[in-house]
């Protein structure tokens, strides 16, 4: 880390005019984080560029110079991946923010990257349109962040997550030249399928300019119901059997017994705190279909051992549903200072063991540990409250996570669902995709970032560490 | 912390940055720093951030910002300065984290040690100290200074300067509020009706009017309809004529200790009166009425106070006797006030009022919980960004082209009628008071 070379700082101002770039104190604390707790790291310029072709002048100076580039839309992230761990520029994408087109023929929105996901739900939902991928970032989340780091959400179970909405791109590689991806065909094999390979990349391929996302029609109707459970496995059973009866709920998403403490003890929305496990399932589709199914899984809720079991009767009433399972976040940011939400993901069926095992590596590190999450695709949030200001806690807790990341491993699922690997996660990284594994990917990288500037360390562990590292602020000088 | 007006012995800068930073890492409450978690939910919900689209510009960075001065890596300079000064304190961000972060507490802090050490130029310290200090506290002085802007507007003399071209002299910012601002009553709501109004029919309970400073010499009529509101709906009002103001500016402004003094002689005032709740209908005066306990956090009269302050809206829209009410035919739509919302946790009962009207058809203002740029003195120290704020807000008001835009503080009303004049809405489009729609209803209904 160190200034940007003078020169470098002359083409880039140049290039962008003098608004657009910054390196003075104010704008290099306020982009040397994101949202994850414990990691900052100071840049050493910060630019907002305001086109495809100031993004390639941007990278070619970059490259010239051989200053790393770490793209950022809102900095939401949960695993460190916009943090600059190795100093470098920032490169900004909010004030590529306009929806370019919405195609009612192909069922396609292209936006540039910097678009709200709130926005563009809005936009299209006005349309009688859908995109289905709801990160719970959404409000201040960007597309290309969603695409970055291919972002889930509560719908992730019927609809699949970023990367099945995304059919073509617009990216400028390190070397400042713009390649486009896919398109607005279904239909395309012509070659290596160099879209899906960039969505997810995490900024370490290319900078996303332009995406086309693919859009379905507004579903007609929906509602939820909530199901609690004396017995955790009794709630696992339902949502594995909900399944085997061929029903796919829009949402199925599950609160522990911890979170379901919290939450109540915070937003006193009326759950009984000694049930095992709280489910909450929302259906949307057609009226009749969306009352049939909440039915049917009703039936094989009580079946599968539920103390009780509610269908919404009145929107307002599935309102207050949903906001039991909304307010598990706030109730947990209230209990501590640092929040750590993790995201390890395993097999549907697994999840019952892996919920007895979280809550085991908890208590063996004398920490709280709260799970909620996405039940209907496997993906769960163990989250501790914590506070980074003690470091005994803060090595136990960095302990328990890798004993849960690793238990995950073990029970087939993987170190993150939607959140990506970034710099947190990067240590782990192998044990998911194993040592040649890891070589491919390593050699993805090389073909398009040779010098290895875009958005460096993250994905790939750094050399001889397993370990997560926290990075200490450096001191900045007047 | 009143800074003295001479500049003798003017310390060195650094020597001044190194004591406001030693005073910011003291006054900054660690816990709260620690307790953001960067998630970005406020960022939505901050104006200066919708504007800017700058991180800096945004609660998250701004609470960064203040954490890097606390850790000690930042310096707190020139910018860090005019980035707290950019924001406009509307606590939109509060309602919206996930982790109940108290931004206005940090800000006080921050501004309090910003004000102690402040390089601010003599004009401005010179204003802050008659006006602020030598005029809001003093009734009397603040109706003798309406008396003389009532004697300019209505003697010609208005119309004399205007033609003279003198008033070119002004920024821009400052001659539209000339344009706007209202004629100033020659006397107070206590010289009108005086301490003492009895309830209509048996009373419900008693309550003390606190009739704020500004709001009492340009808004009087709209204090004396919030007495005869509470008076038809059943509430004795008692006006200790002892109060002052409030404080909120001096607080938002670094002068925390001039606001102490504030209100205590207001605590004082209104536990004299021994009243069941304190009552106002100005959002701004009552968030700060509210948090007088934070103020003065081991004073029990700060706690007493606290738990009696409501918004006018709020008793009459729930414990008073319904108002009777004749018909108004108008398209009515409200401007939140951002303290009367975002820390009095106040809308929907102004809204249920306008909406009760017969004849009324309300409208939602998209936007309506963002702040109008007012936001106590802002749209006087940071007129570009106000104006901006403004511009949007009178898109909204433009394309919706109600009859009216109620609003719920005096501060907000100003700034509503100085927007529609730029707009040149203003004879489309009325800004009120809620409380004088409210009033207007009363009076056409059939006795």
């Amino acid at each position: 880390m160190g200034k940007l070379p003078d020169a470098a700082k002359r083409e880039l101002l140049a290039a962008l005019g003098a608004d657009h770039v910054r390196d003075d104190p104010e704008a290099l604390v306020a982009y040397s984080y994101d949202a994850t707790p414990l990691v900052q790291a100071m840049p050493d310029a910060v630019v907002f560029p305001g086109s495809t072709e100031e993004v390639a002048a941007v990278l070619r100076i970059a490259s010239r110079y051989g200053i790393p580039v770490i793209p950022r839309g809102s900095g939401t992230n949960l695993s460190a991946g916009t943090v600059p761990v190795a100093g470098g520029i920032v490169l900004v994408l909010t004030r590529l923010n306009r929806i370019l087109e919405i195609d009612e023929e192909n069922l396609t929105a292209t936006v540039q990257p910097g678009v709200i996901t709130q926005h563009l739900h809005q936009t299209v939902e006005a349309r009688g349109l859908f995109y289905p991928p709801d990160p719970g970032s959404m409000r201040i989340a960007t597309i290309g962040g969603n695409i970055a780091e291919c972002a889930g959400g509560l719908r992730g179970l019927k609809y699949g997550t970023t990367k099945d909405y995304v059919l073509g791109l617009e990216a400028v590689l390190m070397s400042g030249e713009v390649i486009r991806t896919g398109g607005k065909l279904v239909k395309d094999v012509a070659g290596y399928d160099l879209t899906r390979l960039l969505v997810g990349s995490e900024g370490t391929l290319a900078v996303i300019t332009e995406a086309t996302l693919r859009l379905l029609p507004k579903p007609e109707h929906r509602k939820v119901m909530s199901a609690l459970f004396d017995d955790l496995y009794g709630a696992a059973r339902a949502v594995s059997s909900i399944i085997a009866h061929r029903i796919i709920p829009c949402t199925l998403e599950f609160m522990d017994r911890a979170t379901v403490q919290v939450v109540e003890d915070y937003a006193r929305v009326g759950l009984p705190t000694d049930i095992a496990a709280f489910l909450l399932i929302e259906q949307d589709g057609p009226e009749a279909v969306v009352e049939r199914d909440l039915q049917r899984i009703a039936a094989i809720c009580e079946a599968c051992g539920a103390r009780e079991v509610r269908v919404a009767a009145t929107e307002e009433e599935g309102e207050a549903l949903r906001t039991a399972r909304r307010a598990a976040l706030s109730a947990l940011a209230r209990l501590r200072p640092t929040t750590i939400l993790e995201d390890a993901t395993v097999p549907r069926a697994q999840i019952a063991p892996m919920v007895e095992r979280i809550t085991q590596i908890a208590k063996k590190y004398d920490l709280l540990i709260c799970t909620f999450g996405h039940a209907g695709d496997g993906n769960l949030h163990p989250t501790c409250p914590t506070d980074a200001r003690d470091p005994d806690e803060i090595a136990r807790v960095e302990q328990a996570f890798e004993e849960i990341f690793a238990a995950a491993i073990e029970l087939g699922g993987t170190i993150t669902g939607e959140h990506g690997v970034g710099a947190v996660k990067a240590p782990y990284l192998e044990w998911k995709v194993g040592a040649a594994g890891l070589e491919v990917l390593k050699g993805i990288k090389r073909a398009f970032d040779p010098q290895g500037l875009l958005n460096p360390g993250k994905i790939f562990p750094p050399d001889g560490r397993k370990r997560k590292v926290i990075h200490r602020v450096p001191h900045v000088h007047a | 912390m009143a800074t003295s007006l001479e500049t003798k012995e003017e310390p060195s800068l650094e020597a001044r940055t190194a004591r406001l930073w030693k005073h910011l890492q003291e006054a900054l409450d660690a816990d709260e720093l620690e307790n953001c978690m960067r998630c970005g939910f406020c960022q939505p919900a901050c104006p200066t951030f919708q504007e800017t689209g700058y991180e800096a510009a945004s609660p998250r960075g701004r609470i960064a910002l203040m954490k890097a001065v606390k850790d000690g890596f930042l310096v707190p300079d020139e910018a860090f300065r005019s980035q707290l000064d950019l924001c406009l304190g509307c606590r939109a961000c509060e309602p919206a984290c996930p982790s109940g972060v108290r931004y206005g507490r940090l800000l006080e802090q921050a501004r309090e040690a910003l004000a102690a050490h402040a390089p601010t130029p003599w004009p401005i310290r010179l204003a802050r100290k008659v006006v602020f200090a030598g005029v809001f506290p003093h009734p009397r002085r603040l109706q003798r200074l309406g008396r003389l802007l009532r004697f300019y507007q209505t003697s010609g003399l208005q119309r004399v300067v205007r033609k003279s071209g003198l008033l070119r002299l002004l920024p821009a910012h400052l001659r539209d509020m000339e344009a706007v601002l209202p004629v100033p009553s020659p006397r107070g709501v206590v010289e009108t009706i005086g301490t003492r109004i009895p309830a209509k029919g048996a009373p419900v309970a008693t309550v003390g009017l606190f009739r704020g400073c500004v709001m009492d010499v340009l808004y009087t009529e709209t204090n004396v309809n919030l007495a005869r509101l509470l008076s038809e709906a059943g509430f004795e009002v008692i006006i200790p004529p002892e109060q002052t103001c409030c404080g909120a500016l001096h607080a938002h402004t670094g002068d925390t200790a001039l606001a102490r003094q504030l209100a205590r002689r207001n605590i004082a005032a209104f536990r004299r009166a021994g009243v069941d709740f304190v009552v106002l209908a100005a959002g701004g005066c009552g968030a700060m009425l509210q948090e007088y306990a934070h103020l003065l956090p081991d004073d029990e009269g700060a706690r007493w106070m606290g738990e009696r302050v409501r918004d006018a809206s709020q008793l009459l829209a729930s414990c008073g006797r319904p108002l009777p009410l004749g018909r108004v035919e108008a398209t009515v739509t409200y401007q939140d006030s951002c303290h009367l919302r975002n820390v009095m946790g106040v809308h929907r009962e102004v809204r249920q009022l306008l909406s009760s009207i017969p004849g009324v058809t309300f409208r939602e203002l998209p936007e309506a919980d963002r702040c109008c740029g007012s936001a106590g003195v802002y749209n006087l120290t940071q007129p570009e960004m106000a104006g901006r704020i403004l511009e949007r807000k009178m898109g909204h008001v433009a394309r919706l082209s109600p009859d009216l835009v109620a609003t719920g503080n005096p501060g907000c009303l100003l700034q509503m009628q100085l927007g529609l004049h730029r707009a040149g809405l203003d004879g489309a489009v009325r800004a009120m008071h809620w409380v004088d729609v409210v009033a207007e209803a009363l009076d056409a209904a059939p006795r």
